[in-house]
């Protein structure tokens, strides 16, 4: 038998009673819609959360160096060695200690005696990359550079809030603060932090006036790495920082993308799936159902097709494939439906749909094993059948 | 002398109900190419059964079959789906046309079980419709033809692939005196051109038309003079 006649054989069966075959596949349109629009969605909302805030959760590295007696762990010119490594974007070391962080800092502007200039506030040497590394912005005047930390310039940049404490609005006078009994150049203010957001309350000087204050070694490193590159960087960073000792280190690296996405949605998902399943049984059981009560129904056809000749597995396969294209077409119908349901629900949320192509066509795939498996029995009490009793 | 059309030695077929039906009692039967054979005998007489063994769609509980000379008791089940495709063509009292299909389609069915190309198969279906005469009626649907036209286009749909023998059971138990008329009209014609016919009927009219008469009671075959 050639198979273009099964097929054709297939298809005028089907299409003999084409209102019962459209309502056969309902049972599949619903479940394999109910899956489409359930990983299509999921995936679109995936999608959307890295693409928003959890960009900077998925590319911070922070790498904690713990104290120690004799050499330092991490010198401040190692951070020129993690920059030049692939996938860093930025990075900064900071020296922050527990006598800096509760100083006293008051500013010089005696014009209002009403106000308490006078505030305790922390201090911490950093290397020029901060503002980068921090994810904020020089919003007055700049950050000091290589020439300010090479002459020990006394120089310092106050975060936006000390800033604000401390009466400090203008750059253009040179204004000067104290800390302890010793005079500082303000030359910038550092705000709009999206990491370290404490930096905007604190005092940043080079690490060659740090020292003053006992901020003598780096304590932590700051690093901001391309998309997808954290897990590299998190291997290679503490090597490139002090090698030979980057066990010692501390690296403090995003979560996997996995467990970064939402565990609710995750559950809603599943209750989803769990439906599309249960739907796609009882599309199952419907064309099985229907493609029995078919055969019975042409029993007689039956009969007359193996009085022309047609052996069992003719008439077994005529009977699967029928179920298999019911299965198919409520696949693609149930594709199609889904994927115009992600789009419209994409459109509602303002999200950019992902198509993922492979579930465009898995799915009417699944309705296809979905039929060839209702059609099993079916196919199976036709083909047994005995001619003589199919002619009756 | 030719081989036989068909060569019954001894057949029997018991039903095993209760109580036990001896349906053929040791049945001995020579059909020769171009004959033209009636069956037949009261209801309940055995004759569908021997149209079902004849037609290889049972098997004999014993006895032999040989059909164009290939003796097919032995035969797997395979093998004799093939035969029954290949050289037996049936007509049914109820026409068994597919009510979805037009009649060219219905013909068109003979052959897709078998060997022939599908090149030519509408042309060899509207030239057995033109045979039996319903050249002008290709594209109908089934339920739009008179009785008489339905047997005519089970009867093309029989002819294709040339069958060595026509198995017709009742043929003209549906259909009223006219139409009787002109499907026995077509047998003539269609014996005239060689082909081998068994009819069974339990109608005076049809069996009087044949060459050859046998009566069947209870089992036992008779030939008639
Ligand atoms: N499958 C069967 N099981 C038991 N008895 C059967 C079966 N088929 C036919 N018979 C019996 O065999 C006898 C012959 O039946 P059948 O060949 O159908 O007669 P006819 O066609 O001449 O009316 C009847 O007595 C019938 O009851
Ligand atoms: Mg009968």
């Amino acid at each position: 038998m050639d198979v273009r006649d099964l097929v054709g054989e297939a298809f005028a069966g089907m299409l003999a009673r084409p209102v019962r075959s459209a309502l056969t596949t309902l049972g599949t349109v619903l479940g394999i819609t109910t899956l489409v629009i359930t990983l299509g969605v999921a995936a679109t909302a995936g999608n959307q959360i890295v693409g928003r805030f959890d960009e900077l959760v998925a590319t911070a590295i922070t790498v904690e160096v713990p104290e120690s007696e004799n050499t330092p762990l991490v010198a401040w010119d190692a951070i020129d060695r993690l920059t030049r490594l692939r996938g860093v974007v930025s990075a900064a070391a900071v020296a922050e200690s527990k006598d800096s962080v509760n100083l006293s800092v008051r500013s010089n502007d005696l014009v209002d005696p009403t106000r308490v200039t006078a505030q305790t506030l922390t201090v911490l040497a950093a290397t020029p990359g901060l503002p980068e590394a921090a994810r904020g912005r020089i919003t007055r005047g700049r950050f000091f550079d290589v020439g300010h930390i090479e002459r020990a310039d006394r120089v310092a940049v106050l975060g936006d809030q000390a800033a604000k404490m401390l009466g400090v609005t203008r750059l253009d006078r040179a204004p000067a603060i104290f800390i302890g009994r010793h005079a500082y150049t303000v030359i910038g203010i550092l705000g709009d932090l999206r990491r370290e957001r404490d930096l905007s309350s604190a005092v940043i000087v080079p690490p060659s006036v740090g020292r003053r204050f006992g901020l003598r070694d780096v304590t932590r490193v700051l690093v901001n790495t391309s998309l997808g590159a954290a897990d590299l960087v998190a291997g290679q960073a503490p090597t490139a920082l002090s090698p030979g000792n980057g066990d010692a280190l501390q690296v403090i690296a995003p979560p996997s993308p996995t467990r970064a996405r939402d565990q609710a949605q995750d559950d809603v998902d599943a209750l989803f799936l769990i439906l599309g399943l249960v739907s796609l049984v009882v599309g199952a059981v419907g064309i099985a159902n229907v493609t029995l009560v078919t055969v019975m129904e042409r029993v007689a056809e039956i009969g007359l097709r193996r009085s022309l000749g047609a052996a069992r597995r003719h008439i077994a396969a005529q009977f699967l494939l029928e179920s298999t294209l019911t299965g198919l077409a409520g696949g693609v119908i149930g594709a199609s439906v889904g994927v115009v349901g992600i789009v419209a629900i994409s459109a509602a949320k303002q999200w950019t749909p992902l198509l993922d192509v492979r579930l465009a066509v898995a799915a009417p795939v699944a309705g296809a094993v979905v039929g060839l498996l209702a059609g099993l029995y079916p196919a199976l009490r036709a083909a047994r059948m005995e001619p003589v009793d199919a002619l009756r | 002398m030719p081989e036989p059309v068909i060569e019954l030695d001894r057949v029997r077929k018991d039903f095993p109900s209760r109580p036990p039906v001896r349906a053929l009692a040791d049945v001995s039967l020579r059909v020769d190419r171009g004959d033209y054979l009636a069956v037949v005998g009261p209801s309940g007489s055995g004759k569908s059964t021997l149209l079902n063994v004849l037609g290889l769609l049972d098997r004999p509980t014993s006895g032999s079959y040989r059909l164009d000379g290939t003796e097919t008791t032995e035969l797997a089940d395979g093998a004799r789906t093939r035969l029954r495709g290949g050289r037996i063509g049936f007509v049914f009292q109820s026409f068994h046309l597919l009510a979805h299909r037009s009649v060219v389609e219905n013909v068109m069915l003979a052959e897709i079980y078998g060997e022939q190309a599908r090149k030519g198969r509408r042309e060899r279906a509207l030239a057995a419709l033109e045979r039996v005469g319903l050249g002008h009626r290709v594209g109908f649907l089934p339920d739009r033809l008179s009785g008489g036209e339905r047997q005519r286009a089970a009867i093309a749909r029989a002819l294709m692939g040339e069958p060595s023998l026509l198995l017709c059971d009742e043929p003209t138990g549906n259909l009223d005196s006219r139409n009787t008329e002109a499907v026995l009209d077509l047998f003539d014609e269609l014996r005239g051109h060689g082909l081998t016919i068994l009819v069974i009927t339990h109608e005076q009219e049809v069996s009087e038309r044949a060459a050859r008469r046998v009566r069947i009671t209870d089992g036992v075959l008779v030939e008639e003079a």
